[in-house]
């Protein structure tokens, strides 16, 4: 019987608010392997879709941003549990994403639940790592805290669909933002299944977003839109066009988001990613005031 | 009394104390500062400054085209292989010299500020120049110790920053650009704005004096052009600009795609709160040094007063009542609370803005002053019965004009205060810490006063959220726009 | 009342659109921010521009419903009022006051700062080696501040210990110089009500016009307001004279011992519900003395109980007001915080002994251009 039973193909969708709708376009484009070989579809995304993942970005922004450190450490912590469970099921989502072996994709998939492990650790600490008292000149307290920035839209890499993926994401939403993410245009499945991993694994619905599609049809809108208050250009080319990075940060200019420029070329997702990217997406807030009786 | 005949109360008019002006020696004509020499504009244009607060010209200044900027980013670039290689310890001995300099002529540069800006000779020397010396001596103190500052083992400055700064604290807006770009390492070509160059010139000369290199600070005067060609040259690697939204967002497309390092510290509508329980005594103080501190013209200035229903009346009444005590005139005149608007530009800007709340149907208040026949002037003015939609509760004025709204809950209070594309600065009053703690971790602002307002410290940080801009300047945080990290 | 309260054009006045509304002394019409198109009248506007700025000052405030009756009712009452008053930001207050302390009063406004001064101090002398001689000549001091320049002004008083009282009068004579005595077992106010009482009506008995009492600060401290107040009110009953007249009441509040700026309120108002005709900061027998923020508190506390109940308590700083300078900064205090109706020696007091003579110092200074020396004034 085994042999002859018809597999179950999984119909990948969207990720917005908690919930897993189709694009509003209802359309989807067939995503292939690294040697064009179809794997599945994947929805198109569209800028409506963008304008609803950033609506829930924002409703999820103040519970997300408000729950302590530590709470928010601990359902980091449950991504990685989650997604440890499900090693085997993603390592051959990054095998056939990415075309590397499935040893070298299990390693990455590996990788990946270590660095949710590792900015679950670094919810409660950053505060006082970036942050401190100020020894200012006169009868005043006065302390110093990183701040979560807001809704930050995430490009994600090009290549490494979920190790990269987890190093954009991860350090956004470790700080208390929402993140709404467009996955790897080229290699989407793996980050599409890893928001299955999300919804069991106790994040808010909102906080993060995945979206798949044409970067060059959603990032110009996620860049543009006046309620997202940064993007992360990670999976932008420096190559001139309509999604280029330079084209990408005159349309953020509008609102003066905080734009986190990429590297010139992809980076190595295994280094040390140190604290460059969640600093990225912090404002740092200064109180005053006066110390009497 | 039982001896003695009960009078009347007499009046107490304060005859005029001005600061003496024999202080400052102001030049008939500036050049540019390039390369530790002062040379006229390549195609010999100038500018006038003038006295706001009586129109009288003060000087001729160059003004810096395209080919004056280039010849100033060579001379930082040619100078910053030996400033960034020198040791740590030796770049900060300069800047404590600079800063012991600083105090040296702080009566001199607190004089000419006033003369060339038109804010009040108090507030420049009591508050402009000393923290301009202490933010010298700040950063001076972390040039060697760049290592310990939390960016890693071995920071590196970033090369030649181009500056641009806004005129309100013509002074301190150098210092809060130049001391951490040099503590760092970097050089500077510094743009100062065009209707007040004198004290940036002036700090040229103290550069000079204090022995710094050549090309380490080069002061390029103009106005918007010059700025333009400051941002735009393609040897700058590092931005910093403290002026308007409009302006930052140019910035912002104009290096799109660059790499350049940018810092903008950008406008601001900031939300001062006062709730029930305030010490209100207190919170009228802070109100009036919100708005009417350096004439209102503060980027992150209390200009929308949100005070609780149950207070308002009082509150304004309390308010008003102080506002009838404030001093507008002579910006010399040691007694003086309000000076002039620096230029009839913001002037008309003012004037503008608040032609559209009386529009609008907000009413009205303005202190009982004495406007003088010259100069750029323009009264305290309070707007009650402002709501969110009002064009003065959203945009920025820049002027010594109040906007007066109500809020019934602290969740309101909140809401409001954060209902605006800005993000620069908030205040609120309650004699309630754990109220006082709560508003301000939920208000978006990247500086929040609890129970004071307008307090600058050189170990504080500054900037802003949202449109307000980004980066931060003053203590650790400060240093990090001016390394590679 | 004699003292009409004073107000500040309504904030919310109705009035047409964008019609713009200044204050009451201000001209009205529409004002034109632009240089001189303020259609000022010129003649009077000066004088109608200085009264505005400071006889403003004081107006009406809806947060201090004090019914003296009502919230002296019970010591619960009374200290439900005095705990629900605004509270004091200590650094907004010593702010507040250090930014007034850089007032630069030159030339007229000095010369006539100088004579104000003059005229409000409570020349005093208050230490166990006091004699009848002692408190002679500092009469005579009083009389004839100047010998030199007839013009100058009196102090307002001389204030010694009550047993000196008969002789300051003997001294001072029908010269328009008040007596004042301190009472109430000064300066610890240490003593059973009974003893206090009859210190206060042996000075009184003795001529004195004004009776500088001390608080019971413990039990201020202990939160017994009601003791406190009862016992202002009892002094107060003995201030009163067969004539039907009465010696003013200044009640000490010993302010270097309240500690907190609240505390400084609290007592202030406490002393004017119960009677006190001036309030008085210090004893000048403790470290800390008058200062300028707690003046600026007291004075905030009068402006603010005129405001709601129609009487005017007058205000006296004392102790450590040694110069000119501190002299000016004080009086700019007043002009700016309970503004010019306190300007008087009726309403504000600079409890002092050394301050004279630097005032007659600066004084010859003004009138000579040269500075003076300590041999050329008189000590007495």
């Amino acid at each position: 019987m085994s042999e002859t039973r018809l597999a179950v193909n999984k119909t990948y969708k969207l990720y917005i608010g908690g919930a897993f709708p189709r694009s509003e376009s209802g359309r989807v484009y067939a995503v292939t392997d690294t040697k064009d070989r179809p794997l599945a579809n994947a929805p198109r995304g569209t800028r409506k879709d963008a304008r609803d993942a950033v609506v829930a970005a924002r409703k999820a922004y103040p519970g997300w941003s408000g729950a302590t450190a530590f709470n928010r450490g601990q359902v980091l912590y449950r991504v990685a549990e989650m997604l440890e469970g499900r090693r085997e099921q993603f390592a051959d989502e990054v095998s056939a994403a990415e075309g590397v072996g499935r040893n070298k994709a299990l390693a990455s998939v590996d990788a990946a639940v270590d660095r949710w492990v590792w900015y679950a650790g670094w919810t409660d600490k950053l505060a006082q790592v970036a942050g401190g008292a100020n020894p200012v000149a006169g009868p005043y307290a006065n302390w110093t805290t990183p701040e979560a920035t807001g809704v930050v839209a995430v490009l994600a890499p090009r290549k490494s669909s979920l190790l990269g993926l987890t190093s954009v994401l991860a350090p956004v939403v470790a700080t208390g933002n929402t993140a709404v993410v467009l996955a790897s245009e080229q290699a989407p499945l793996p980050a599409l299944a890893f928001a299955e991993v999300l919804a069991v694994s106790d994040v808010p619905g909102g906080v993060v977003n995945l979206l798949s599609g044409p970067l060059a049809e959603v990032a110009p809108w996620l860049a543009a839109h006046q309620d997202v208050n940064a993007i992360d250009l990670a999976g932008a080319s420096h190559t001139a066009g309509v999604a280029s990075v330079r084209d990408l940060e005159i349309a953020a200019a509008d609102n003066l988001k905080r734009v986190l420029r990429p590297e010139a070329k992809e980076p190595d997702w295994t280094a040390d990613p140190g604290v460059g990217r969640m600093l990225a997406f912090t404002e740092a807030r200064t109180v005053w005031h006066p110390t009497g009786n | 009394m039982s001896n003695t005949i009960s009078t009347p109360g007499k009046a107490f008019e304060y005859a005029p104390a001005p600061e003496s002006r024999s202080a400052v020696d102001i030049a008939s004509s500036y050049g540019l500062f390039i390369d530790g020499k002062f040379a006229e504009a390549a195609d010999g244009a100038t500018l006038k400054t003038v006295n706001p607060a009586t129109e009288e010209v003060l000087a001729e200044v160059a003004v810096g085209g395209e080919a004056d900027v280039d010849r100033a980013v060579k001379a930082a670039r040619k100078a910053f292989r030996t400033w960034s290689a020198l040791p740590g310890s030796e770049r900060a001995k300069y800047l404590f010299r600079i800063a012991r300099l600083i105090q040296e002529h702080g009566r001199e540069l607190a004089v000419l500020e006033t003369l060339d800006n038109g804010k009040p000779i108090r507030e420049s020397r009591d508050v402009d120049i000393p923290l301009v010396a202490a933010h010298f001596f700040h950063y001076a103190g972390w040039a060697d110790k760049l290592a310990h500052a939390g960016f890693g083992p071995d920071p590196k400055p970033l090369g030649v920053a181009g500056q641009v700064i806004p005129w309100n604290f013509p002074m301190l807006m150098l210092a809060w650009k130049i001391a951490p770009a040099l503590a760092a390492g970097n050089t500077v070509v510094l743009k100062p704005a065009e209707t007040t160059p004198l004290t940036a010139l002036r700090f040229a000369e103290i550069c000079v004096e204090a022995g710094l290199p050549a090309g380490v600070v080069n002061i390029v005067t103009g106005a918007g052009e010059t700025g333009r060609s400051v941002v735009a040259h393609p040897d700058v690697d590092k931005v910093a600009f403290t002026g308007s939204t409009a302006v930052g967002k140019e910035i912002l497309r104009t290096t799109a795609g660059t790499g350049k390092k940018l810092t903008l510290e950008l406008g601001g509508k900031a939300a001062n709160i006062v709730y029930d329980d305030a010490a209100l005594d207190s919170a009228v103080e802070g109100i009036v040094n919100g708005i009417f501190f350096n004439q209102g013209q503060v980027c992150c200035a209390g200009s929308r007063l949100l005070v609780q229903e149950s207070v308002a009346d009082e509150v304004l009444h309390m308010l008003t009542r102080r506002l009838g005590t404030l001093r507008l005139g002579d910006p010399l005149d040691k007694n003086t609370d309000v000076g002039a608007i620096n230029s009839a530009a913001q002037l008309d800007r003012i004037t503008r803005l608040v032609a559209s709340g009386d529009d609008e149907g907000a009413e009205r208040w303005t202190a009982p002053c004495e406007i003088p026949a010259k100069g750029f002037w323009f009264p305290p003015t309070v707007f009650t019965g402002v709501t969110q939609a009002h064009r003065i509760a959203r945009e920025e004025i820049f002027g010594p004009v109040l906007s007066v709204l109500t809020f019934r809950t602290p969740a309101e209070a909140v809401e409001k205060a954060n209902n605006t594309p800005y993000g620069l600065s908030a205040g609120v009053w309650t004699e309630k810490g754990a109220k006082a703690l709560w508003t301000a971790q939920r208000l978006r602002a990247g500086v929040v006063w609890t129970n004071t307002f307008n307090r600058f410290d050189p170990a504080s940080p500054f900037g802003g959220f949202k449109e307000s801009g980004f980066g931060r300047e003053g203590g650790r945080h400060g240093l990090e726009a001016y390394l590679n990290v | 009342m004699k003292q009409e309260t004073l107000r500040v054009t309504a904030i919310h006045p109705v009035s047409q659109r964008g019609q713009v509304k200044t204050g009451d002394c201000a001209s009205t019409g529409a004002v034109d921010a632009r240089a001189g198109a303020l259609p000022v009248e010129r003649e009077g506007y000066l004088a109608r521009r200085y009264a505005c700025r400071y006889a403003h000052v004081v107006t009406m405030l809806s947060a201090f419903p004090a019914d003296p009756v009502e919230v002296t009712s019970s010591e619960a009452a009374l200290t439900r009022f005095l705990h629900g008053l605004p509270g004091i930001d200590k650094v907004g207050a010593e702010s507040r006051a250090a930014m007034l302390g850089t007032r630069s009063i030159k030339k007229d406004a000095k010369a006539f700062a100088i004579d104000l001064a003059i005229s409000m101090i409570d020349l005093t002398t208050l230490e166990g080696a006091d004699t009848p001689g002692k408190v002679r000549s500092l009469c005579a001091k009083a009389l004839h501040p100047d010998p030199s320049e007839p013009g100058t002004p009196r102090p307002a008083a001389i204030c010694v210990y009550p047993d000196l009282v008969a002789e300051a009068k003997r001294a001072l004579g029908a010269a328009p110089v008040n007596v004042a005595s301190v009472a109430t077992a000064f300066p610890s106010g240490r003593a059973a009500l009974d003893i206090k009482l009859a210190d206060v009506a042996s000075a009184v008995a003795a001529g004195a016009d004004e009776i500088d009492m001390v608080i019971d600060r413990g039990a201020f401290l202990s939160g017994r307001y009601r003791q406190v107040f009862d016992e202002i009110v009892a002094v107060k009953a003995a201030c009163a004279r067969p004539d039907g007249e009465a010696a003013h009441l200044k009640v000490i509040l010993e302010t270097g011992e309240l500690s907190t700026y609240d505390n400084v309120r609290r007592a202030s108002w406490l002393a004017m519900l119960a009677g006190a005709d001036f309030i008085k900061t210090s004893t000048g027998k403790v470290g800390t003395n008058a200062t300028l923020p707690v003046t600026l508190v007291m004075l905030e506390a009068v402006r603010d109980f005129r405001a709601a109940t129609g009487r005017q308590i007058g205000v006296k700083p004392a102790g450590g007001i040694r110069t000119t300078k501190d002299a000016m900064k004080y009086l700019v205090l007043v002009n700016e915080t309970a503004g010019q109706d306190w300007l008087t020696p009726d309403w504000f007091r600079l409890g002092a002994s050394s301050l004279l003579n630097d005032l007659l110092m600066q004084r010859h200074k003004l009138a000579t251009g040269r500075y003076s020396g300590p041999d050329y004034v008189t000590v007495d």
